[in-house]
């Protein structure tokens, strides 16, 4: 695949390794806000090729797993009316709520529907005028554009039976909550390449200048990763604090001018619940009051929720990067990609279910992960944190 | 997030006031949604991500991050020629004992 | 920080009664069906523990070794619920006589018979009902088998997904051959017939709401040719298998561990056509999670790889084998694999339904 493979070569990963060690001469904490980062980090072992004391925490960038506990009930509650057809992405099928998941509705009756595009949730509300059609709105600002378009699309086109239950999160207000946090161990962000495809970079400025930290806008594939990292840590040694951009190809300081207006037709930043974190001021999109009649929290009566987490469950500092899915007792036991008790165990970019898939923690390691296959260096090899 | 993969665009049309197209994901292909890319013609490559095109990909910047990648790799391929038997290629310096976080340079 | 996981013992036990209803942990759901962990969760919890005594127990092979009078026979049974019915590169009739076919040859036995059971939904077309069966007959005549029993049933509209297919087959072991999902040993070889992915990925380009196009067609096709031509140079091979649901990586984890042994997989010699992998990308999926229905594992002495690859080159089915990984003493029963850029990785069995993701 064009764009794809030349990003994925196993030579030139080893020259940016070396590259990599070359240049670090002192322990380093870097964090990744992109789930889809995460999950080739883990998948790949990106983070175990780097040299002793370079650590990567990985962020709370699946806004499946921070989807809030109530939004999650409200779409349950909402999927469990026989007159709704409830489209949603895949990935939100099986992140458990209070008492159920969408997937276990869908197996007692429900009409629940994955779609691929927001566009087919509107088609299918199209199809069927004597339904309600509700879509589960969420992502970060890369889903945004499409979201909003699909409100957009349905009010232009009058389809009234169509709602969104929204749930967006930003990226630049997490980050800052993070840099602000007491225990904060972040020295440098490799900031998500696609939310800057549409955002640009110019709201990562301000950050970096305010908490001297260096964020790199990177890409996905493993030679991205690994420039991103390189490009970061030589800002760190260099005392530089700057944005700069890995993922050139893709992104431009100002973004996607177009994606941005439609959003900001459609959506207005407001207050978000983050599952896990709390809430953070501004950080998230709501309906204007334009299109609140697409709003399905109030086209729904949903009544009072009343949300209640799994008490084993840790996912708040697992999405913060305080700690590991090493250190919860649930982790492997109550707690796997089958049995899910928090979120980040159930989207495949969750930390807990990037660990759980590499096998982290689970077994005890046979043998030490040799760092890379063919390494002329005498550094002692990794072994998972 | 996110998942966007890239794509080349081998068909566009207009669907009710809406840019649509199909993109060609290397024998994959599949309808999208162009309105965000206003600039794109056919033969071009998108990143496609929930069925919309949030970005155009600028083949002169996806060459130069190759090229950089490989002037990478003949350094280390020199470095690695150059050393003589016995020689291992250069490790990381010692790291020490891990330092406070706050520390600056 | 050491690799060993916090001390489990400590566990909170109040925490460890889960406040979910029970009911939500007591319902079959559709990944049961994914031929991954949940599956072999139902039929080892569920299962397997009601039949009890009826059932001789062991390892689960796709078909059984009966033992009638000194002749060994293979006895499998298959049901399919595959929708849409007819999908790129075939139907479900094909794929009924093709994967019961399989069961048979990935135990070594000629395949002599068949049954074939409908159980269809009112209102089904006759045409269709025609169509399907004429694929059974042409896939049945191609595998050299009789469809020599059968049953019908019709259930109301709503009752069954327009139509489901069950098979049984028989089949005669010959002497010397011993195949079983346990008997792969350290030192074994790999062998994988061809490239993965096919089938599910041509089933997904039709599925609703996903619709794309893809120069690709199921790969399903009979095996046992190319399982006795393997036979024929390696008649000590261990380990024969079809990775149909929860793909490849299901099928090596499930021997893995029958056989108490670790299996070492090699990313870049794991042949995937590049419309598979671009489907995969584009929907966020593993290759090696995805459902394939003519394709064929040979896990054998190092000493044959070199013949049995051979064998399987010589014939249409195996366009493609390659030696894909190695059987080790290390890390028993986990399956671990070299990625592109170098690292080493676990590869686990699909967790459920594999659903397309946007993250």
């Amino acid at each position: 695949m064009k764009y794809v493979d030349e990003y994925r070569d196993a030579a030139k990963a080893k020259a940016l390794v070396r590259e990599i060690r070359r240049i670090t001469t002192r322990p380093w904490t870097m964090m990744e806000v992109c789930g889809g980062q995460t999950h080739t980090i883990v998948k790949q072992g990106i983070d175990e090729m780097l040299p002793e004391g370079v650590r990567m925490i990985h962020g709370p960038g699946c806004p499946v797993c921070v989807t809030p506990l109530e939004q999650v009930d409200k779409a349950l509650a909402i999927a469990a009316d026989p007159n709704v057809i409830f489209a949603s992405y895949g990935d939100m099928l099986r992140v458990p709520g209070s008492t159920t998941d969408l997937l276990s509705l869908k197996a007692r009756g429900a009409d629940v529907r994955i779609v691929y595009s927001p566009l087919d949730a509107v088609r299918i509300a199209r199809e069927h005028p004597e339904r309600q059609v509700v879509f589960f709105a969420i992502g970060f600002e890369t889903t945004a554009p499409a979201n909003a378009m699909a409100v957009w699309q349905a009010a232009r086109e009058g389809i009234d039976n169509f709602s969104v239950l929204v749930s967006h999160v930003l990226v630049p207000p997490a980050m800052e909550a993070i840099l602000a946090s007491p225990s904060n161990q972040v020295q440098s962000f490799l900031a998500a390449g696609h939310v800057c495809a549409v955002m640009g970079w110019t709201e990562y400025e301000p950050i970096a200048a305010k908490y001297h930290v260096p964020i790199v806008v990177t890409g996905f594939e493993p030679l991205d990763l690994l420039e991103g990292m390189l490009m970061a840590i030589r800002q760190l040694e260099q005392g530089r604090a700057e944005v700069e951009n890995q993922y050139a190809r893709a992104v431009r300081r100002e973004g996607n001018r177009a994606a941005q207006e439609t959003i900001f037709r459609v959506f207005d930043i407001g207050d978000r619940t983050w599952r896990g974190i709390g809430q953070i001021p501004a950080s998230g999109y709501h309906l204007k009051e334009a299109f609140a009649r697409f709003d399905a929290e109030r086209r729904f009566d949903v009544g009072d929720i009343a949300t209640k987490e799994h008490p084993a469950c840790i996912s708040g500092e697992i999405l913060q990067g305080t700690r590991t899915p090493l250190d919860c007792t649930a982790y492997g036991v109550l707690c796997s990609p089958q049995r899910p008790l928090g979120a980040p165990m159930v989207s495949s970019e969750g930390t807990c279910a990037a660990y759980h898939g590499a096998g982290r923690g689970l077994r005890p390691a046979a043998r030490p992960l040799t760092v890379l296959a063919g390494t002329a260096t005498a550094s002692p090899p990794v072994t998972a944190p | 997030m996110c998942l966007g993969i890239p794509g080349k665009v081998i068909e566009i049309r207009d669907e009710g006031g809406l840019a649509m197209g199909r993109v060609d994901f290397g024998g994959v292909r599949k309808e999208a949604c162009l309105a965000y890319v206003p600039e794109a013609r056919v033969g071009d490559y998108v990143i496609i991500h929930v069925g919309f095109a949030i970005s155009m990909v600028d083949e002169e910047e996806a060459l130069r991050t190759l090229e950089l990648f490989d002037q990478m790799g003949d350094l280390v391929q020199q470095e690695l020629a150059t050393m003589g038997p016995g020689m291992t290629a250069p490790a990381v310096v010692d790291i020490g004992p891990a330092r406070s976080p706050d520390a600056t340079t | 920080m050491s690799g060993m996981p916090p001390d489990r013992a400590a566990a909170d036990p109040i925490a460890a009664t889960c406040p979910a209803p029970l009911e939500e942990r007591q319902r079959v759901l559709l990944g049961h069906g994914s031929g991954g962990q949940l599956s072999a969760a139902l039929m080892r919890d569920v299962i397997a523990p009601a039949l009890g005594a009826a059932s001789p127990g062991g390892p689960l092979n796709d078909a059984a070794l009966v033992d009638v009078e000194g002749h060994r026979l293979a006895f499998t049974t298959d049901s399919f619920v595959v929708s849409p019915l007819v999908f790129p590169g075939g139907d479900i009739g094909e794929l009924a006589v093709n994967g019961t076919v399989n069961d048979l040859a990935m135990m070594g036995a000629r395949p002599v018979a068949i049954s074939l059971a409908y159980v269809i939904e009112e209102g089904l077309p006759f045409d269709e009902l025609r169509a399907i069966t004429e694929s059974v007959a042409r896939a049945a005549i191609a595998a050299g088998v009789r469809v020599v029993t059968g049953d019908t049933k019709v259930v109301g509209r709503g009752a069954a997904d327009r139509l489901f297919v069950n098979t049984a087959g028989i089949g005669i072991v010959p002497d010397g051959v011993s195949l079983g999902a346990d008997r792969a040993i350290p030192g074994d070889v790999v062998l994988l017939s061809g490239p993965i992915g096919l089938h599910g990925v041509a089933i997904m380009s039709v599925r609703e709401g996903l619709e794309f196009e893809v120069e690709i067609a199921s790969d399903t096709q009979p095996l046992h040719r190319l399982a006795s031509a393997v036979l024929a140079v390696a008649p000590d091979a261990h380990v024969l298998r079809d990775p149909t649901r929860g793909g490849l990586a299901s099928a090596v984890n499930e021997i893995a561990a029958a056989s108490g042994v670790g299996i070492e997989l090699d990313e870049d010699a794991i042949p995937v056509p590049g419309p598979v992998r671009a489907a995969c990308e584009m929907l966020g999926l593993d290759p090696l999670h995805v459902a394939n229905e003519g394709k064929c594992l040979a896990i054998l002495p190092a000493a044959r790889a070199g013949a049995a690859l051979a064998a399987m080159r010589a014939l249409p089915e195996g366009d493609g084998a390659a030696v894909v990984g190695r059987v080790v003493g290390d890390h028993p029963g986990m399956v671990t694999v070299r990625t592109i850029v170098g690292s080493e990785r676990i590869v686990d069995m699909l967790v459920g339904e594999q659903l397309p993701r946007i993250c």
